[in-house]
């Protein structure tokens, strides 16, 4: 029983990596801007709604309700300012600049918030669970993993049956051409920034109610969303989850058989798989 | 006035010019075909028109208005619908998505939609959910013509597209011409085939080296100009 409770929770860490994994994949696909900022900006996103929830007394899932927006104008104005001027057949600028953003919003954290660890308190939701059988699912990971699939869904709602969808792949396939359709990539790409920025705030939820966060801590979750999206091979959100899995699962393991594991046994699943499969799981068909 | 015209078009690639002056104009309602061998600056002409590449504004003048220095989309939402060299249809669409994407920038009104396109290329329809690249070379030029109507475009800018196809495709995709022309459309084809570029066009620019070497009714034109006007004087 041990196992299968062991693995289950593997699965909803999984979610969490997917989440974190989502945004970056997003991103990537349609621009192959590859955003080093990202971990940071869902440390970011946790102490935006930190401050909501401390100052305006509100639930945590209401204050992400209300970071949604904001985050989505920030990733917009961002892309649009900033990144949008990085992007060309070098793929050193963009890595330069979200570097610089990296360090520029890790600091900026460090200034505003002291580098103390906090938390986001989810009340008694945090020791909630539902008991099925023998098997005992506590209620925040499980919501983070439906979390993630209700992500993942939405994002292939509008990847595949909306007009921006269209725009998006189509962008993302030869965006001269899309511009005699009339798409204007800049602004396409600063929406598809935007909507990454929507998934890091509910991925910064479930990061900050989960466990302690501090200033500094983005980057080793962008690690966890790297391996997360290459795994998933870019070619289906779906993968993404995979691969959120995957590494989710091989913690858990690592870490049932001895604490010590768990982060290495990620990093470990993450390189047999890109043994077995080097384009990833669910590779793109065209590229 | 002239609907659409240039007006002493000169136009760059980095440092190298590929237009040297060329001063062209198309009536609304018109069709008109621009002739001219590989090289001589048929596709620079409409990539500049298109906004693919930026002019100097005044070059390039639509309706009254100067559109030279507009980008792609503010070209194509004023009207002017591109069908580009080598069809382009994009990968990761179907044909349909492709068809459908043709209006991201402009509805238009006009009598063009999804099924007016169907029934202009009927085998559109059965293969709709397919990807756009997995169709025939003369099937995806009926897309790609597609996809630039979907806008009801006052102007069409179509490039060669009888490019790499049989002859009895081509047939079948020029039969498609006089019906959008019935819908009020101006069009300018750039074609290698001379023959074809007659039959179809009211009026035709030969181009050579980057400048109009040639232009005229099909009737007006001999055979020997267009010769010389194709090849350069010393091919006389
Ligand atoms: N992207 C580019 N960069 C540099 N030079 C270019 C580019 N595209 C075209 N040229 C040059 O500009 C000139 C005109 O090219 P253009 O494509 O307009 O000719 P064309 O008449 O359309 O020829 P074709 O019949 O082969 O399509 C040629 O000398 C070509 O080599
Ligand atoms: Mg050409």
């Amino acid at each position: 029983m041990n196992w299968i409770d062991t693995i289950i929770q593997g699965i909803l860490l999984g979610g969490l990596y997917a989440l974190f994994a989502a945004g970056l994949a997003l991103v990537f696909g349609i621009m192959r801007l590859v955003n080093l900022a990202h971990g940071d900006l869902i440390v970011l996103a946790a102490f935006l709604i930190l401050l909501l929830v401390s100052a305006l007394g509100l639930n945590p899932f209401i204050a992400t309700a209300a970071a949604l927006p904001v985050m989505f104008v920030l990733g917009w104005a961002m892309q649009f300012l900033v990144l949008n001027r990085t992007l060309g057949n070098d793929i050193l600028p963009p890595l330069l600049v979200t570097f610089g953003l990296s360090v520029v919003i890790q600091n900026g954290l460090l200034e505003g918030f002291s580098a103390d660890s906090r938390r986001i308190s989810a009340g008694a939701l945090e020791t909630a669970s539902l008991q099925i059988g023998p098997i005992s699912i506590g209620t925040m990971p499980l919501l983070t993993f439906l979390s993630a699939v209700g992500v993942i869904v939405a994002l292939n709602l509008i990847f595949y049956r909306t007009s921006l969808g269209r725009a998006f792949r189509a962008t993302s396939d030869d965006s001269a051409t899309a511009g005699l359709m009339g798409i204007r990539a800049e602004r396409i790409f600063a929406t598809a920034t935007g909507l990454a920025m929507m998934v890091v705030t509910i991925a910064a939820l479930y990061l900050g109610t989960r466990a302690n966060f501090d200033p500094t801590m983005g980057p080793a979750r962008l690690i966890y969303a790297f391996e997360a999206v290459i795994i998933g091979g870019l070619g289906s959100f779906w993968g993404t989850l995979a691969g959120g899995i995957i590494i989710g699962v091989a913690q858990t393991v690592g870490a049932t058989i001895n604490p010590e594991w768990q982060i290495l046994a990620g990093h470990i699943a993450f390189l047999l798989v890109l043994l077995v499969r080097p384009r990833g799981l669910f590779p793109r068909a065209v590229d | 006035m002239a609907l659409l015209e240039t007006r002493g078009l000169t136009a760059f690639y980095g440092d190298f010019q590929a237009l040297f002056g060329v001063d062209i104009a198309l009536d609304e309602g018109e069709t008109v075909a621009v002739i001219g061998a590989n090289g001589a600056g048929k596709s620079t002409l409409l990539r500049s028109i298109s906004g693919l590449i930026r002019n100097v504004p005044g070059q390039i003048r639509f309706d009254g208005r100067e559109i030279g220095g507009l980008a792609a989309p503010d070209v194509l939402q004023l009207g002017i619908a591109m069908v580009p060299e080598g069809r382009r249809l994009f990968p990761s669409l179907s044909v349909e998505e492709n068809l459908l994407i043709g209006r991201y920038g402009r509805v238009g009104n006009g009598a063009w939609s999804l099924d007016a396109i169907y029934d202009l290329f009927p085998v559109l329809k059965e293969r709709r959910h397919q990807p756009g690249t997995a169709l025939s070379g003369g099937q995806q030029q009926m897309v790609a013509i597609g996809r630039g109507l979907m806008s009801n475009p006052r102007v069409l800018l179509c490039d060669e597209v009888s490019l790499g196809l049989a002859p009895v495709v081509v047939r079948d995709i020029y039969a498609a011409f006089p019906k959008i022309r019935a819908t009020g459309a101006s069009i300018v084809i750039i074609e290698q085939d001379i023959g074809q570029a007659l039959k179809v066009a009211d009026r035709v620019y030969c181009m050579m080296e980057g400048r109009v070497t040639l232009s005229g009714t099909p009737a007006t034109l001999s055979r020997e100009d267009i010769h010389a006007a194709y090849f350069g004087a010393h091919a006389r």
